[in-house]
């Protein structure tokens, strides 16, 4: 069982009390008239699978019922950290490179 | 000026009232138990039940209730209370308000009267939840079976309340005295919650108070 720090709650409340909602951080276009299908299909279907590290949306379901942001590493299920909706990430794939997949090669980034 | 439709929701009289566990007939179990009950249990029925919603950074709103309600906005996984009135942190832009009941529309107007010009939300949910009150020296127990929060008064004091998961649902736990303990569940979830609590109090015997 995880534990998972709320930070509108400000503890570590168990697992089953979250939904995890997906990618985060995807603006929605400003202006989706003028967006191609291509576009629009992007904005709205295609999110990414990274192996690593993966900023995602979480709710507080059974609590505060809040989103909030998580940084996760989807090798190790490690939460390195949770932040709220509207601030930045502290670890980026960039700033902390994974210290799990050193001793492996890595796949071609596509 | 606000548009929101503010009404006497209670029905003047005469009106027969029903909490979501009258089929339980928990009246007709008043002194029935074992003697000596490890759980007490006591349905806080028809109370007033307000939503209120604001900004809590601003010192306006917070002055606003402060002058409606006599208490101050909680802060998190917090209560106050004041006589038959509590007032609870629900989210970080939410707050319970529950009054004895009769009293929701007067609060609703005095509220909306401080309030006026700000950004707020009030809504009477009184039909779709109400309290349920456990007492006796084996509550902690019985929670401990129920949820994976940790109910110990170290991490669960007096005054605290959380909404977590319960019993494969959820509910929200409150903390009101030493050995009392409020449940706030949803009308549609009462028959299971006490189905429920009658099977985990059972041995340590379980009483009914009005």
């Amino acid at each position: 069982m995880l534990h998972i720090f709320c930070p509108h709650c400000g503890e570590l409340r168990s697992e089953e009390e979250f939904h995890a909602s997906g990618q985060a951080h995807i603006p929605r276009p400003l202006d989706p008239g003028s967006c191609t299908d291509a576009e629009w299909g992007d904005y709205m279907f295609f999110r990414d699978n990274p192996r690593g590290l993966h900023h995602e949306l979480w709710n507080h379901v059974a609590g505060c019922r809040q989103f909030f942001n998580a940084t996760r590493n989807t090798l190790t299920y490690e939460i390195l950290e949770t932040y709220l909706i509207g601030s930045k990430p502290q670890f980026t794939e960039q700033a902390a490179p994974l210290t799990t997949t050193a001793t492996r090669e890595l796949g071609e980034k596509v | 000026m606000t548009t929101a439709n503010v009404y006497q929701q209670r029905p003047d009289s005469g009106a027969k009232a029903e909490s979501s566990l009258h089929h339980a007939n928990l009246a007709g179990l008043i002194g029935k138990g074992r003697k000596n009950p490890g759980v007490i249990v006591r349905e806080k029925k028809l109370l007033g039940h307000l939503t209120l919603r604001g900004d809590a950074k601003d010192p306006a709103f917070a002055e606003g209730v402060h002058k409606a309600l006599g208490l101050e906005l909680p802060v998190a996984l917090s209560l106050v209370a004041k006589d038959q009135t509590s007032l609870q942190w629900m989210g970080p832009d939410e707050w319970l308000l529950i009054v004895p009941g009769g009293q929701e529309f007067a609060v609703e107007q005095a509220l909306r009267a401080a309030l006026a010009g700000l950004h707020i939300s009030v809504v009477n949910v009184s039909g779709g939840q109400q309290l349920l009150e456990l007492s006796g020296p084996n509550v902690r127990e019985v929670l401990m079976k129920s949820t994976s929060y940790d109910v110990h008064p170290d991490n669960f004091p007096v005054g605290k309340a959380v909404g977590t998961v319960f019993a494969k649902s959820q509910l929200v736990i409150r903390h009101t005295g030493e050995d009392t303990w409020e449940l706030l569940i949803r009308r549609s979830f009462s028959d299971y919650w006490w189905l429920w609590l009658q099977d985990a109090a059972a041995q340590y015997g379980l009483s009914v108070e009005a």
